[in-house]
């Protein structure tokens, strides 16, 4: 058996009319701006759903999506698992734990043998960069990256993008500042491809060793901005979005300690001062709270935390909805 | 032996100076005489080859490949990667030790050349480990070594990271007049690296390599040559920086040689983002377009593709001799080493089918002329054996045995790894559109590569 390449699949769109329509869900860098604003439409419907007494569609019923978790994951493996069922999908969770992968088979031969079982969708987390893609050559099933290594999570930026605009009313000029540990970071990634589409300002912030210079380039990485001090990049923000630190991050000799980095990136009450009086705290969670987030702000009134958490579910809902071919009137 | 007259063709000598028409008469195998075109009448029972509108040249010689036997005969043997090679145009492969178990002693070197002596194809010389095991910590028995015939010497696959072991083996090397060839990669910064560092790697989240992970142990190796007075050949340059160093250090006199790759010619990293890649404004890069998907595992290589202006600073090194030799560092793996994550897929390129087209497009773009190529095919990797104590036919002599390439640099081809001799299917340039094509090789004065009859 050879490793066929297909040619570059043209992504598609998920937008009614398209001329092909979107199969995969595996970073927002191939979306238009049209496309996500239609994302975002229908996870507002989606939402409206949610809200009812009984939140159940039968939009996908005889279908069947598998979770296919590679990495530990709860937020967005619930998520995931009910928004398939509010659309009245099987689910199947699948972790590489309990699973045949633990004995060494491949990637590819896992995937085959969840599309000979009958996936109609694969939600794939993986620590490895493009594995998505990887299976996305391999099978019918629609993929939809739940995020891979450091690369993308694309339903965690669109779920930013609708907490964003729910909060604010739109996108397009407001300043983004994402802190932290952004070489790592598959959500910054995918934050900047969504945010930068719809015309929000985004700069990045952190110490040089988790933002070095090769990382931000002009050629290839959307126009952002880089700003190694918090405070200055802070000023006149609207969304504040600290990123998770890994621990490891400092035992690898990235950071001389957590102390120093609390000093220098935390986002405190103090520091928020000098954002807009309007500004909102975001975060992808899991939260280190006291290390990139403190308590006060990550349960305080400018924190959006929670309705990220709630809005998950209706963006991953849309997402599979329209992945089905079902289109939203307008 | 054969007898064969090859008529009308261009003939590139680049050790000889010669670049012009000539007739080749090979008698028994040796060279019978080089004459004006159509002035010798082809004798009887002598093979013509009409080489009218081709390019005839010695034989091409690779300081650099992965023959993968003994221990890894599922990715490659002596025997398919020899007649890859012929298909290549390449008459002599120097075949690195790292095999299961490494070329580290005599019995191991005399087991490469029986193997190849079997096979019979092209000519294989050995490469040794500098240390036992290729474990990097004491010197493998350098000079039995090269009394068994190993002509050089290489932990490749892996650096020589210990700098102390590097002094050694260039100063104990001075006993066998061998070069020391270093992976020049410095383990911390390149650790589980599978990318440039660069804005490619970044953008598709893989931990990059940086050009610095090559070029310190570029630098301390030429350190250690001018301390040692020892030969180093510094295997598959990649970066800028470092044909800068190896020109300033051959500036001031230091013993070291350097060699470059095709892939690292004429490739680059945004051959990584897929077919995507085609679609930015890469000012000047080569026009080959590919259609690939992102985190195509074939793409994977080490050193990583690079950025174009290591490309452009690996040309200019070749055009003014800073790098002596082009060599493939054909790297062949069976498919599932490569039908996996990029980040877990094995590094390497099967080189030896590709090297000539993929480098006329360097010709064809006005980069590079062709006797220069030529050169750094032939005369620049033949004069490096010779320098080691190997007289390999690098040039036209009279009366000597004969290996030769016949080349049609304007024949339009695609790239079918399927139908390649190499049992290494890994390369980027599968469905490629190339312009160069090997026709036949002579090998020994035998033809052992034909490329005639092969249909359009």
């Amino acid at each position: 058996m050879e490793l066929k390449t297909l040619s570059p699949p043209d992504a598609g769109s998920l937008v009614p009319g398209a001329p092909v329509r979107r199969r995969h869900i595996l970073d927002l860098d191939d979306f238009t701006a049209e496309e996500i604003d239609y994302v975002l439409y229908t996870a507002a419907r989606m939402k409206e759903i949610l809200g009812r007494p009984i939140p159940r569609v039968a939009a996908l019923r005889g279908r069947t999506v598998v979770n296919c978790f590679y990495e530990e994951s709860t937020r967005t493996r619930v998520s995931f698992e009910l928004a398939a069922k509010a659309l009245g999908a099987d689910v199947v969770n699948m972790s590489a734990a309990g699973s045949s992968v633990a004995k060494g088979e491949s990637l590819v031969d896992t995937v085959l043998t969840l599309q000979a079982l009958g996936a109609d969708f694969v939600v794939i987390r993986h620590p490895q960069s493009g594995a998505p893609y990887l299976v996305a050559r391999h099978i019918r099933a629609s993929v939809i990256n739940a995020g891979d290594g450091w690369h993308a999570h694309p339903t965690q930026a669109l779920l930013d993008l609708f907490t964003i605009k729910e909060h604010f009313g739109r996108i397009a000029g407001l300043k983004v500042v994402i802190v932290g540990d952004i070489l790592h970071s598959r959500v910054a990634r995918s934050n900047v491809w969504g945010l930068t589409k719809l015309g929000a300002e985004v700069v990045l912030c952190g110490p040089p060793t988790l933002l070095p210079r090769s990382l931000v380039s002009a050629e290839l990485w959307p126009a952002v901005t880089v700003e190694y001090d918090l405070d200055r990049a802070l000023a006149g923000a609207h969304v504040v979005m600290p990123l998770r630190l890994q621990r490891e991050r400092q035992q690898a000799g990235l950071l001389p300690s957590l102390r120093e980095y609390i000093r220098l990136y935390q986002v405190n009450p103090k520091r928020l001062e000098r954002a807009r009086p309007e500004a909102v705290v975001m975060h992808p969670g899991p939260m280190n709270e006291g290390v990139e987030i403190s308590s006060e702000v990550a349960h305080g009134p400018r924190s959006l935390v929670e309705r990220q958490v709630a809005n998950g579910v209706a963006v991953r809902m849309a997402l599979l909805y329209l992945l089905s071919g079902a289109v939203v009137e307008g | 032996m054969g007898n064969y007259l090859i008529r009308g063709g261009r003939v590139i000598d680049p050790a000889a100076g010669l670049d012009r028409p000539l007739d080749l008469l090979i008698e028994a195998g040796r060279l019978k005489a080089l004459a004006e075109p159509g002035t010798v009448p082809p004798p009887p029972g002598f093979g013509v080859i009409d080489a009218a509108g081709l390019v005839v040249t010695p034989g091409f010689i690779d300081l650099h490949a992965h023959l993968r036997e003994p221990g890894h005969e599922h990715k490659e043997t002596i025997l398919t990667g020899t007649r890859a090679a012929a298909r290549g145009g390449f008459t002599t492969l120097c075949a690195m030790p790292n095999t299961d178990p490494p070329i580290d002693t005599p019995e191991r070197v005399a087991f490469v050349y029986d193997r190849a002596r079997e096979a019979g194809v092209v000519r294989v010389l050995p490469i040794a480990c500098v240390s036992r095991g290729q474990a990097g910590r004491e010197l493998a028995d350098l000079v039995e070594l090269a009394e068994a015939g190993a002509v050089g010497f290489s932990d490749d696959g892996r650096p020589v990271y210990d700098g102390r072991l590097m002094r050694r083996a260039l100063e104990y090397g001075l006993l066998t007049g061998r070069p020391v060839i270093d992976h020049c990669e410095e383990p911390a910064l390149a650790e589980g690296a599978s990318a440039n560092e660069g804005p490619v790697a970044g953008r598709l989240g893989l931990r990059g390599m940086p050009a610095a992970a090559e070029e310190v142990p570029v630098a301390r190796n030429i350190a250690l040559a001018e301390l040692t007075g020892g030969w180093v050949h510094l295997a598959h340059l990649s970066t800028r920086g470092s044909v800068e160093l190896v020109r300033a250090a051959k500036g001031r006199g230091v013993r070291v040689t350097a060699e470059v790759c095709p892939h690292h010619l004429t490739l680059t990293d945004r051959w990584l983002l897929g077919a995507e890649g085609n679609a930015y404004p890469p000012v000047g890069t080569l026009p080959i377009p590919n259609d690939l998907p992102p985190y195509d595992a074939r793409t994977k290589v080490n050193p990583p593709l690079r950025a174009w202006s290591d490309c452009l600073a690996l040309i200019a090194g070749l055009r003014d001799g800073t790098i002596d030799v082009i060599a493939t560092d054909h790297a062949p793996h069976h498919w599932l080493d490569k039908a996996c994550e990029y980040g877990q897929a094995a590094f390497g390129i099967s080189g030896l089918e590709t090297a000539f087209g993929l480098l006329m497009t360097l010709v064809h773009a006005g980069l590079l002329d062709l006797p220069t190529l030529i050169a750094r095919l032939t005369a620049g990797p033949g004069r490096i054996l010779e320098q080691a104590g190997f007289r390999v036919p690098y040039t036209f002599r009279p009366g000597e045995p004969v290996d030769l390439a016949v080349l049609d640099p304007e024949a339009v081809w695609v790239v079918r790894p399927e139908e390649f001799a190499s049992l290494g299917k890994n390369t980027p340039l599968a469905g490629v559109t190339l312009r160069g094509r090997v026709v036949l090789t002579i090998f020994n004065g035998e033809v052992v590569f034909d490329g005639r009859q092969r249909p359009a």
